[in-house]
């Protein structure tokens, strides 16, 4: 009875196995043919677009079947040098292009055009019963790097600050070291506070802060949600402090953000120019408002 | 009658293969480490490996406060666990009666398999908020939380393997000690449990084993600061383990980058201490083994 019941339950197993594995061998020959067909856009760059890329090229698939797409990720740098060497048609980038870069390019005879495809936020987060509302991005700085300990010294209660960080290999890590802890200054070498947690997901940093009235975190626009309470951004201290929305970042009053952007060879043409022109209508921007980007006004 | 010997052959041969690849296994596995680690040795020079900072992206390769974290979290769960652990094997194996044996014996065999994902995520959301109140710590995330899920991890298989070494001892051993007039306690305490040493030391390296290569639990209780830790109170401080260093970075390390080949030296350091206490578990094992023979003829 039970050996009968064990073998009913490994053939479902297997029928189910076989079902899952014809289907998605299916779906990966259908792509293969459909690659085959044109030569691909090549679309490389920023890992923090990457998956936007990738969601962007997946939905114009539907719509245009016949152009086919490839996006690779390796970093800002990465897709800008391809796109000099002419390996790629568009690549992605998180920072504006350099002006050793620009030269670069020019010297091998390639004109990049810009286009900012997205914007992206990084929110500041306390829990719901921490009663600081507002901090100046100084005040974030000297948090994070160690300065501050105490919510006392930033108008709070008398509780040591828990400074949470998403892990080094984020992309977004790298921002805020660069844009937050340094203030944007090159020369700084401020790091964090060795005490700093690292948390490897966003939903670590969220459960967190949620619980946790002595944190402080901060995520991407998209990553927040009811549960912990977004803080007020200022440039000093008299104000004004600004919260993140879309319409702050699309006006430049939110401090803590930038611009995402994707650049071509020269004025694009053809398919290339048909996909950008996508990229900005507003069928594109609203995959990017579910990413958690902010999207860019037409 | 000749197809029988071949078969005879044949499965001696199959079996053998079988145990000579676990040691080729092993072999290959550490040519692997070395062939990607050692290059950090010669990139990297040793004061930056000394130093009390671990941030990979800005070149700081600090490894004393990941090795502080791995041992600080392993040495707390081995310090709850292997005693909790062997005193409920002594309790399933020589005092309860046989229902209650019946049933703890699987239901502990079940605990042990569960997956560790799920023990982080209770952990995350009941253990790590309960601790920081009751406590009172500025933070839930801490090697003590670590500490007591990976504890309570080894603990099924402290118990499952240590049950079974007891259960083997013969039943001669305990009649004469009672007829002896040794009482019950000193039955277990002066001849089961030397009897069945080395299955529980077995037992322990089991539970200590599977506590320090634990990784995804500790990535999602410990809060991963890389903090060297100092003193009795770094127990109640967030730390970074070397298992979750190496899963949370290794992923995205462009191959072949200096980091990439640090990460792989924290695998060798890994595999050295596991390989340290393996052989000190097994000459102990080994000289206890001299000892009752001594004794026994």
């Amino acid at each position: 009875m039970k050996l009968t019941m064990w073998r009913r339950t490994t053939l479902w197993f297997l029928l189910f196995t076989i079902t899952f594995l014809s289907t998605a061998c299916g779906s990966v020959t259908s792509q293969e043919s459909r690659t085959s067909a044109t030569r691909p856009i090549e679309n490389k760059g920023s890992d923090t677009i990457v998956n936007l890329a990738l969601a962007w090229a997946e939905a114009y698939q539907e719509i245009r079947p016949e152009v086919s797409l490839s996006v690779t990720g390796g970093g800002s740098g990465t897709g800008i040098a391809a796109l000099i060497n002419g390996t790629v048609d568009i690549a992605n980038a998180s920072r504006q292009i350099k002006s050793e870069e620009q030269a670069e390019a020019e010297a091998n005879g390639v004109t990049p055009t810009e286009f900012i495809i997205a914007r992206d936020a990084i929110a500041i987060i306390v829990n719901h019963e921490n009663p600081v509302d507002n901090l100046t991005l100084q005040l974030i700085s000297d948090i994070y790097s160690g300065k501050i300990n105490n919510w006392s010294e930033v108008g709070g209660e008398d509780r040591p600050i828990v400074r949470l960080s998403r892990e080094t290999n984020s992309g977004t890590h790298v921002y805020f070291l660069e844009n937050v802890l340094r203030l944007g200054d090159k020369e700084s070498e401020t790091l964090f506070s060795v005490e700093t947690l690292l948390l490897p997901s966003s939903e670590g940093i969220t459960s967190e802060v949620r619980e946790n009235p002595n944190a402080i975190g901060y995520d991407g626009l998209g990553y927040v949600t009811d549960e912990v309470k977004v803080v007020a951004v200022g440039l000093s201290l008299d104000g004004p402090f600004v919260y993140p929305s879309p319409e702050t970042v699309n006006l430049n009053l939110y401090p803590i953000a930038r611009d995402l952007y994707m650049y071509t060879v020269g004025e694009p043409t053809g398919e290339i120019k048909a996909y950008l022109d996508w990229i900005l209508s507003t069928q594109a921007q609203e995959i990017v408002s579910e990413l958690g980007f902010v999207p860019v006004n037409p | 009658m000749k197809a029988g010997k071949f078969k005879d052959i044949l499965i001696t041969s199959l079996i053998k293969v079988c145990g000579y690849s676990a040691i080729i296994f092993v072999g290959m596995i550490f040519v692997f480490l070395i062939k990607e680690g050692s290059p950090a040795l010669i990139r990297v020079p040793l004061e930056n490996f000394l130093q009390l900072r671990w941030y990979p992206i800005e070149d700081r390769f600090g490894l004393l406060p990941l090795i502080g974290g791995s041992l600080i979290v392993t040495l707390g769960a081995a310090i709850f666990s292997i005693p909790l652990g062997i005193v409920s094997a002594v309790y399933i194996a020589e005092v309860a009666p046989r229902w209650a044996r019946e049933i703890l014996k699987p239901l502990v065999e079940v605990l042990g398999g569960l997956p560790s994902v799920m023990l982080g995520f209770i952990g995350i959301l009941v253990i790590v908020p309960a601790l920081r109140q009751a406590l009172n710590l500025p933070t839930g995330l801490t090697a003590f939380t670590g500490a007591l899920i990976l504890g309570g991890m080894a603990i099924p298989t402290i118990v499952s393997v240590a049950e079974d070494a007891l259960d083997a001892v013969p039943k001669t051993y305990r009649e004469a000690a009672l007829a002896m007039g040794a009482t019950r306690w000193q039955t277990i305490w002066k001849v089961t449990l030397p009897a069945a040493k080395s299955g529980v030391l077995t037992a322990v390296m089991l539970g200590v084993g599977r506590a320090i290569g634990e990784t995804m639990t500790v990535m999602m209780v410990t809060g991963n600061a890389a903090v060297f830790p100092t003193g009795f109170g770094a127990i109640f401080k967030p730390v970074r383990t070397m298992t979750a260093t190496i899963a949370a970075e290794m992923g995205e390390v462009a191959s072949g980058s200096t980091h990439y080949h640090v990460l792989f030296l924290i695998g060798i350091i890994l595999f050295l201490i596991s390989l340290t206490v393996n052989l000190i578990a097994a000459s102990v094992v080994f000289r206890q083994r001299k000892r009752t023979e001594r004794i026994l003829s």
